[in-house]
């Protein structure tokens, strides 16, 4: 076994366990549902994607708005993961099995992610609609796909994080939320005129480089660059890695 | 280690002298567990206060210590859980702080108050830390732990469903799935009503040939019935490393003998029993019983009958040291 595979020895086992636990519950389903309604109310309301009004073969009504529905629902995916563990006491089982902190941590947030890659997928009457009402940039729709899931391996690292803090889940959510938020709002333009009548050109560059909305807008118009999906890749990793550090200091208080 | 080695560094012996060799059964078996300077501060507290001991195959060691002794903090080192700030840990030859995952691999644990995920049944749990101990025949093995554990009535039960007794012997089964050569249950019987720890101290008793197990408790007659070996903790450190037997002698109160004066006077008998240089002390109880304490804690029933003479006796009783009684002498001497 390689020294990389090593380290994350016990991920199959746990991501597994985690992703039939979302089903295990209502929970999972709620979510779901409650996902589903969301993205389809933005998606044809007059107030937000005026997906009837536009008249276009296109999903952009949809995409547009699942940050925002995200940082609500990503945070709930999340919270359960450690906070659960850490309150009943299972992650003293979890972390005495051969499994190591970083295996079972990454297998917990391929099982979140799959989860919401399943909760996405079922948007698929949306692009059905569009293909026979039209016809649409498939190239765009892939992309928008891979932004969504990109946007929600962030958020669901941000969660993660904060379910590795605290005990509590709701504590664990609120943070996650208010978190996400933050991290949003970097992007807005309203913010990034502030930024640069404070501190200059310069400053404003950097963080609107920082700007989730603007990297998730880039790939949703088709164009896969290669600097907006490094953002998402980047900023996951260093979530991730930030969880697993906090994780090896809480994990036994 | 290089004591450990002494053995293994001796000339082999020419082939034909192998015959003479003794039988292994008389030999101690090997050590699995060895602890050594083990030493862990939770902020200025000392949780675990450089403690060395080792445990051979075939020995069920009893951790005995009030609350907050230690006890926990020192297996969840063992285990790997908890690095400690001083001093190792090595199991079947490994140490744990080089290499956690093999240690994992030869460990079955059970942590304090039994943690399981309550939302899967039991079956579903086992399949769990079968898959992720890589276990070959993982269906036999969740087979023969279900028996083992008398657990078959409720493998398809949630976890959060049990009671307290079937939900220790699911942290059993999953301790115990991989057949592992070193134990380590941390209080196995805590919170359980009488017949669901003699269910649980029979199936310890029942797993204690040809590995080693440490456990945890403060209940000093289980370790009594289940432990060959007895280490009494107290603030950290290692008071007492024996025996349950030998600490039963060395308990005040053993061997001390009581009976009442039916005929003649208890005094007399008291104080003539008093004056045997044999006799550490002898007086008569609120009660109106005599009882007299040997010297050093011996069995000198006969020495006493002798004394009394020409007085009549009756209910004549050799009381045995209290497991209890020394214990909190033991601790108390710290903790003062």
């Amino acid at each position: 076994m390689s020294a990389l595979a090593r380290r994350f020895t016990g991920m199959r086992a746990v991501l597994r366990r985690e992703f039939h636990g979302y089903f295990a519950s209502p929970l999972g389903y709620i979510f779901m549902v409650i996902f589903l309604m969301a993205s389809g109310y933005l998606m044809v309301s007059r107030d937000f994607g005026r997906f009837l009004e536009l008249r276009e073969a296109s999903l952009d009504a949809l995409f547009s708005y699942l940050p925002w529905i995200f940082v609500v629902l990503v945070p709930a995916v999340a919270m359960r993961l450690w906070a659960e563990e850490r309150r009943s006491g299972t992650v003293e089982l979890l972390l005495t099995l051969p499994i190591t902190l970083e295996g079972s941590y990454l297998g917990k947030f391929l099982a979140g992610w799959a989860f919401l890659a399943v909760s996405v997928s079922l948007t698929w009457p949306a692009v059905f609609q569009v293909a026979r009402l039209g016809d649409p940039d498939w190239g765009a729709i892939f992309a928008s796909y891979v932004a969504t899931l990109l946007a929600a391996a962030v958020l669901l690292a941000i969660g993660l994080l904060f379910s590795a803090l605290s005990k509590n889940q709701v504590v664990a959510f609120i943070l996650a939320v208010a978190a996400s938020v933050g991290f949003l709002l970097i992007g807005l333009p309203q913010t990034q005129e502030f930024v640069g009548k404070w501190f200059g050109g310069y400053v404003e560059r950097v963080v609107s480089s920082l700007s989730l909305l603007d990297h998730f807008e880039t790939l949703t118009r088709g164009l896969l660059q290669l600097n907006s999906l490094l953002f998402f890749v980047l900023f996951t990793v260093g979530w991730l890695v930030c969880g697993m550090l906090v994780l090896g200091q809480t994990k036994t208080n | 280690m290089t004591e450990t080695d002494h053995p293994d560094s001796v000339p082999p012996a020419p082939a034909a002298a192998a015959g003479t060799a003794p039988p292994e059964a008389d030999a101690p078996g090997e050590v699995l567990i060895s602890v050594a300077d083990l030493t862990k501060h939770y902020g200025p507290i000392r949780a675990v206060d450089g403690i060395s001991f080792e445990v051979r195959r075939g020995d069920v060691l009893g951790f005995l210590g009030p609350n907050g002794a230690g006890k926990t903090t020192a297996m969840k080192m063992i285990t790997g859980f908890l690095e400690p700030d001083r001093g190792s840990v090595t199991v079947a030859g490994i140490d744990v702080a080089a290499d956690r995952l093999a240690v994992s691999r030869r460990i079955g644990y059970l942590p304090e108050d039994a943690p399981a995920y309550g939302e899967m049944t039991v079956e579903a749990f086992l399949r769990f830390i079968a898959e992720a101990r890589e276990l070959e025949a993982a269906e036999e093995a969740i087979e023969a732990v279900l028996e083992t554990a008398h657990l078959r009535s409720v493998r398809g039960q949630t976890v959060e469903t049990l009671s307290k007794g079937y939900k220790r012997r699911v942290g059993l089964a999953q301790a115990l799935i991989h057949d592992p050569e070193v134990l380590i249950l941390d209080e196995p019987t805590d919170g359980l009503d009488p017949n669901q720890k003699a269910v649980v101290q029979d199936l310890i008793s029942s797993l204690s040939a040809n590995r080693c197990i440490v456990l945890s408790t403060h209940i000093l007659d289980e370790a009594e019935r289940v432990c060959n070996r007895a280490v009494i903790l107290s603030e950290g450190r290692i008071l007492v490393d024996s025996t349950p037997e030998d600490l039963v002698s060395q308990a005040p109160g053993h061997n001390a003998v009581r009976f009442r004066v039916t005929e003649g006077d208890a005094e007399e008998v008291a104080e003539r029993l008093a004056e045997a240089e044999w006799c550490a002390s002898a007086r008569v109880l609120p009660g109106g019983e005599v009882e007299a304490q040997p010297a050093a804690g011996e069995n000198r029933l006969n020495e006493v009958l002798a004394a009394v003479g020409e007085h009549r006796v009756a209910d004549v009783r050799v009381r045995e040291g209290r497991l209890d009684e020394l214990f909190r002498d033991v601790t108390r001497g710290v903790a003062a």
